[in-house]
């Protein structure tokens, strides 16, 4: 039972960070019809913008080094930075684009993130030792739970509260939904389009940024395609959860997360290195029986 | 009467004939120039077209964005291997192999027709499960394909020597084997595109609605392209496989769906010619952009691009292509045929799969 219990705690921290990617790719669907391949590259952006832009083997930090607030606030600056320049110099000028050309329009953008980021920073994975006191385990009665768990479900939660606060309550929020719902219907009572779709890239910038420190202290290294495995999940959750629907990227990204922590701790030795093949190949099936993911919206019902 | 017989049955054929022209005049070129390092690329460019215009049956004739066809070819260059290097290596690190692959060495031609085989195999088993799904959401079934089978190659100790290399493969290395490759491949591909199945395909790429209700079998003519399509592209990882002698998992992943994709878009993904000058185009801006990352002296000046840029020009060309021409440089149409007076009004393709629409 405890055994279990704490293989619960792995899947529900794991799947918070799947359910953070899930959110930055699942937002950008909703409104701009766009799986962005690119978020895990903003996922890397986010990771190597702790330290100072240099090939050599040894990390030094540069915001990385910063009080913690300003350090949070620098990341998610950068990344948004990124995500806008992203939007201004390639989707915008694809907005009448199908979603196959919006598909690999975000791939390529990838691509040029990642290999940028190889040119600046090196190929070799460097260490990064962010938040060394979050490793320690924390005792709650027979379970040992390493802090950096709790404060990965923590965040996540909050940050989750945060957005539906926006997404109900602000205008902008509203806005915004209008737009993930109907989007020239939501034009043409008064929406600006550009403004709202910026506003997206920026929280997805930011979800993007909250997950790389999160990634990063758990993994303790950067290499230039640490952010891939952590999209390929966050996209396979939103898809399973339901495109288009930000409940269902999180119910999703939770799923997957527990689906593979799971698979890792009670598949038999020999099949556990097969652990991702599995997680996906269950993914197709749950596809086969609800099409539409977990959560359905209208977002995938081809208009006539 | 002969004679004009001949000029219709050219005029027919010509998209195959006049760009299986234009590329071996290419290779002839590159043949004289007498350069081994152009030749191994050639080498290597004749069996990405072969896997270019093997994925363009499908995509391009589908509109269904495939980020999978990689994993067939790993499944092909693997089978490839399995089937023709050496048995007594075999036996001792792949123990996990049927029998009658462990005890023998087959013949090229063999090996090569089995790599696609496995690989047509394994699309229709993948088909079947996937066809049905919407465009989009089978896009991602197609990209979680490839990393199932990145992941179970590269974990598949006893079977695919896992992250260690599988070595011994003979290899194959005249750019004439490779070209008659590829020319079959745009042979299969041509005759796909002008069938029944072909036209009922296109027909529903460019309004799934419509071919449905006009009684289209879409999943149906979907996965006769996808399991053509595999079979070819498995072809082409078996060659790979004979070109390189030495196989690892990681070679059949990203970086390779991307320089593939960008081939077809940038050609322009609704037309066969677009698959096969796209192959030309790109590796000829890839190649300039990997001798400037070698350093090229212009003048007195030696121009020199940091490692990586290469990829980045790649990607920044990709971008430039969708904003500007998003249906290629061929603009999605077959190359004409230049003795045009017979028939002066030769109906354009249809727009290509990724062409721009209006968003409801």
């Amino acid at each position: 039972m405890i055994g279990f219990l704490q293989n619960l705690i792995d899947a529900l921290s794991l799947g918070s960070l799947y359910a953070l990617a899930a959110l930055g790719i699942g937002l950008m669907f909703g409104v701009l019809r766009l799986i962005n391949f690119a978020h895990g590259d903003l996922i890397t952006v986010g990771a190597y913008a702790l330290i100072v832009p240099a090939a050599d083997a040894t990390a030094r930090m540069f915001i990385g080094a910063w009080p913690l607030p300003l350090m949070v606030l620098g990341v998610c600056a950068v990344v948004v930075a990124f995500a806008l320049l992203s939007d201004l110099l390639l989707f915008r000028h694809l907005r009448r684009a199908s979603a196959p050309t919006l598909m690999i329009a975000s791939f390529a953008a990838g691509y040029i993130i990642e290999n940028g980021i190889l040119v600046v920073y090196g190929a070799r994975p460097k260490a990064i030792d962010l938040w060394p006191d979050l490793g320690r385990e924390m005792e709650i009665g027979a379970l040992h739970v390493p802090r950096l768990q709790l404060v990965t479900i923590g965040v996540t939660v909050l940050l989750m509260a945060a957005l539906t606060w926006f997404l109900k309550r602000t205008r902008y929020g509203v806005q915004m939904r209008a737009a993930a719902e109907d989007f020239a219907m939501a034009r043409y009572i008064g929406v600006r389009a550009n403004f709202v779709i910026g506003l997206a890239f920026s929280i997805s910038g930011i979800l993007a940024a909250v997950a790389s420190l999160l990634y990063i202290s758990q993994t303790g290294g950067l290499s230039f395609t640490l952010g891939v495995p952590l999209m390929l999940f966050g996209l396979i959750a939103t898809v399973i959860g339901g495109m288009g629907s930000l409940l269902g990227a999180v119910v999703g990204g939770l799923a997957v997360g527990f689906v593979s922590s799971m698979l890792q701790a009670y598949l038999p030795e020999g099949l556990r290195s097969f652990r991702d093949a599995f997680v996906f190949a269950i993914v197709i099936l749950i596809l086969l029986l609800r099409p539409s993911g977990l959560i359905p919206t209208k977002a995938l019902v081809p208009r006539i | 009467m002969t004679g004009s017989g001949a000029v219709r049955l050219i005029e027919k054929y010509w998209v195959v004939i006049g760009l299986s022209s234009i590329v071996a005049f290419v290779i002839v070129c590159v043949q004289a120039t007498r350069n081994d390092n152009l030749i191994v690329t050639i080498d290597e460019m004749l069996i990405r077209m072969t896997v270019v215009v093997a994925t363009y049956i499908f995509i391009g004739n589908s509109g269904v964005l495939s980020f999978g066809h990689i994993a067939f070819m790993c499944i092909g260059a693997y089978a490839a291997g399995w089937a023709s290097c050496d048995p007594s290596w075999k036996q001792l690190m792949l123990t996990g192999l049927p029998e009658f692959l462990q005890d023998n060495q087959y013949p090229f031609m063999v090996s090569v027709t089995g790599a696609g085989a496995l690989s047509a195999l394994v699309a229709l088993i993948f088909g079947v499960v996937v066809i049905c799904m919407s465009g989009v959401v089978a896009s991602i079934a197609t990209f979680a394909f490839l990393v199932i089978v990145n992941s179970v190659y590269s974990n598949w100790e006893s079977v695919t020597a896992a992250t260690s290399s599988l070595i011994g493969i003979p290899t194959v290395s005249s750019p004439w084997i490779f070209f008659a490759f590829a020319v079959f491949a745009m042979v299969c591909a041509f005759l796909f595109q002008e069938s029944r199945y072909g036209l009922m395909l296109r027909a529903s790429r460019d309004d799934e609605v419509a071919a449905k209700s006009s009684a289209i079998d879409v999943a149906r003519v979907r996965l006769i392209a996808l399991v053509l399509s595999a079979f070819l592209v498995g072809l082409g990882g078996g060659l790979y496989a004979h070109f390189l002698g030495v196989l690892t998992v990681d070679v059949f992943y990203m970086s390779l769906t991307f320089i593939t994709l960008s081939m077809l878009i940038v050609g322009g993904v609704g037309s066969l010619s677009g698959a096969v000058l796209g192959v030309l185009m790109v590796t000829l801006i890839v190649e300039a952009l990997r001798a400037l990352e070698g350093g090229v002296s212009i003048g007195s000046v030696l121009v020199q691009l940091p490692k990586g840029f290469q990829e980045i020009g790649l990607g920044v060309m990709m971008a430039l292509i969708l904003i500007f021409r998003p249906t290629g440089l061929t603009r999605s149409r077959e190359i004409p045929f230049p003795w045009q007076m017979r028939r002066p009004n030769v109906q354009p393709r249809a727009a290509a799969a990724i062409a721009p629409v209006e968003r409801s």
